[in-house]
């Protein structure tokens, strides 16, 4: 027999937030629900969320799903406000939207 | 015993690795094409395309991502395969680490070629040479025969629960891959009950998540987990001696183990090689016997784990051996040279003469061998060029 990096616990259980010193946070009336940045964050950290109820720039998208970081994974890297067409994910010093 | 129901075909040695692929039951392949290789992949990609061979094939855009592809799906529990060659192989590199350190036992072929610059097609082992600290099996085939049977007992080997590392199997570019020779084709039902269906103990489910490779600090288990793969691969020792018996039982065809010795038992001479450089030196063996030199060849077939004690113990009666290096290590001569030389120190006193050879496709001729023997011969020590041309 022999010995393999596997671990009972899964990796959702590493949180990587004490990694983060930026912050993104999303302006969502500006949001296009593209979900960009979620096909490019590193460590899967932001979610697709059914909950409509944040702001959009106009009524159809508010009936889309919308991209929310779960900020116990995001580690700040600051990919998803790079990667976003409407640039409207800002990094800062604090702040954020917790799930 | 021997089936009556075995073909014996006229094949590549990349017709051969393709048709070992299909008798092992592979179910899942992807891969990028790379000269001299890509024949290997097309012949698999024609056989699941007319339903010959029940495998998902998945074409990517790099071998990174072949490797990735191939190993997760065998992490998934799917029996799984890629081929390159070079500057492909180079590619894969880090993905191969990651395979042999997630324990995964794949198995791959590699078509030897030369590593640019200057580009260079030609038969070459520097590319897997690189990569004999990853952790996987090296295995370096001198016919399209054992290309294929290296294939079936490679997964039984690498998928042995005392093993659980991947194994790479090499060919020399072109000299094997693209030249026909007539192969023994095993009968499906016969390999079926020699490799059993892979049944790996870990499988991948959504259910049931699991942390794969996931973290380790520096007080563990990250040093224990290496060590382990250093014991699996002296363990690897006794499950390949074991399973090429079985092989030779079942086939009927000779495997004896991580070396070959030709004409060693009384030998005074000894050339140590491996890939097709063996055919010729054995060719050469037999002309020296003729003129009365007693010489003989040990052909390194397995690399990794490195046959340490089947060297010393051929070598124990000789009054000098000569290593052939078709690769080159910069500043340190030839991988298979500082092996030998390893694994004799302190042990034997056996003057060993190193070459490099053969690199970027050269043809080594039989007078190369003949003038190796001399060097041999004389003690000569270091490493030698052989075929080395000026250049103005
Ligand atoms: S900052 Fe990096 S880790 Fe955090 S959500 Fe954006 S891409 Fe993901
Ligand atoms: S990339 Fe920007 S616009 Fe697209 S979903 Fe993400 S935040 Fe919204």
């Amino acid at each position: 027999m022999v010995l393999m990096p596997i671990a009972e616990t899964p990796s959702r259980n590493h949180k990587t937030d004490s990694w983060r010193v930026q912050t993104p946070v999303v302006d969502y009336s500006k949001c296009i629900r593209c979900m960009i940045c979620w096909k490019f964050c590193p460590d899967d950290a932001i979610e697709i969320s059914k909950t409509g109820e944040l702001a959009s720039p106009n009524f159809r998208i508010s009936k889309m799903e919308v991209p929310v970081i779960n900020l116990d994974f995001c580690k700040g890297c600051g990919i998803c406000a790079y990667e976003c067409p409407e640039k409207c994910i800002d990094m800062t010093l604090t702040g954020g939207v917790t799930l | 015993m021997k089936s009556v129901t075995e073909q014996r075909l006229l094949v590549t040695g990349n017709e051969a690795a393709a048709i070992g692929v299909k008798l092992s039951n592979v179910r899942f392949i992807s891969a990028y094409p790379i000269t001299p290789q890509t024949t290997i992949v097309e012949k698999l990609a024609e056989m699941v395309s007319k339903g010959e061979l029940k495998s998902r094939y998945v074409e990517v855009e790099s071998e990174h991502s072949a490797m990735a592809a191939v190993y997760t799906a065998a992490l998934a529990g799917s029996r799984s395969y890629t081929a390159t060659s070079s500057h492909g192989l180079l590619y894969m590199h880090e993905m191969l680490h990651w395979t042999a350190g997630m324990r995964v036992p794949l198995v791959t072929s590699v078509v030897n070629r030369a590593i640019g610059p200057p580009w260079n097609v030609w038969a070459d082992q520097s590319d897997s040479m690189n990569q004999k600290d990853t952790g996987w099996l090296q295995v370096y085939c001198e016919s399209n025969q054992e290309t294929l049977d290296t294939i079936i007992a490679g997964y039984k080997i690498a998928e042995n629960r005392d093993v659980m590392l991947p194994l790479m199997s090499m060919e020399d570019a072109f000299v094997l891959s693209h030249t026909s020779e007539p192969v023994t084709v095993p009968n499906q039902s016969m390999v079926d009950e020699f490799l059993p269906e892979y049944k790996p103990e870990f499988v991948v489910d959504v259910n049931n998540p699991r942390g794969y490779g996931s973290y380790a600090t520096p007080e563990g288990p990250f040093m224990e987990l290496k060590y382990d793969m250093v014991s699996s691969m002296e363990r690897a020792k006794s499950v390949i001696r074991d399973t090429l018996r079985e092989y030779s039982d079942t086939f009927g065809r000779e495997y004896s183990g991580l070396t070959e010795n030709y004409m060693m038992d009384d030998a005074d001479y000894a050339f140590i090689t491996s890939g097709t450089l063996a055919s010729t030196a054995k060719y050469v063996v037999n002309k020296l016997r003729k003129e009365g030199k007693k010489v003989g060849l040990i052909r390194i077939k397995f690399f990794r784990p490195f046959p340490q004690e089947e060297i010393r113990e051929a070598l124990k009666h000789v009054n000098a051996a000569g290593v052939i290096d078709r690769s080159v290590s910069f500043s340190a001569g030839g991988s298979l040279y500082s092996d030998v030389i390893a694994s004799i120190y302190r042990k034997l006193d056996v003057p060993v003469s190193g070459f490099v050879a053969g690199i970027g496709g050269r043809d080594v001729r039989i007078s190369d061998f003949e003038h190796m023997f001399s060097l041999v011969q004389d003690g000569t020590e270091g490493m030698q060029w052989i075929g080395l041309k000026e250049v103005d």
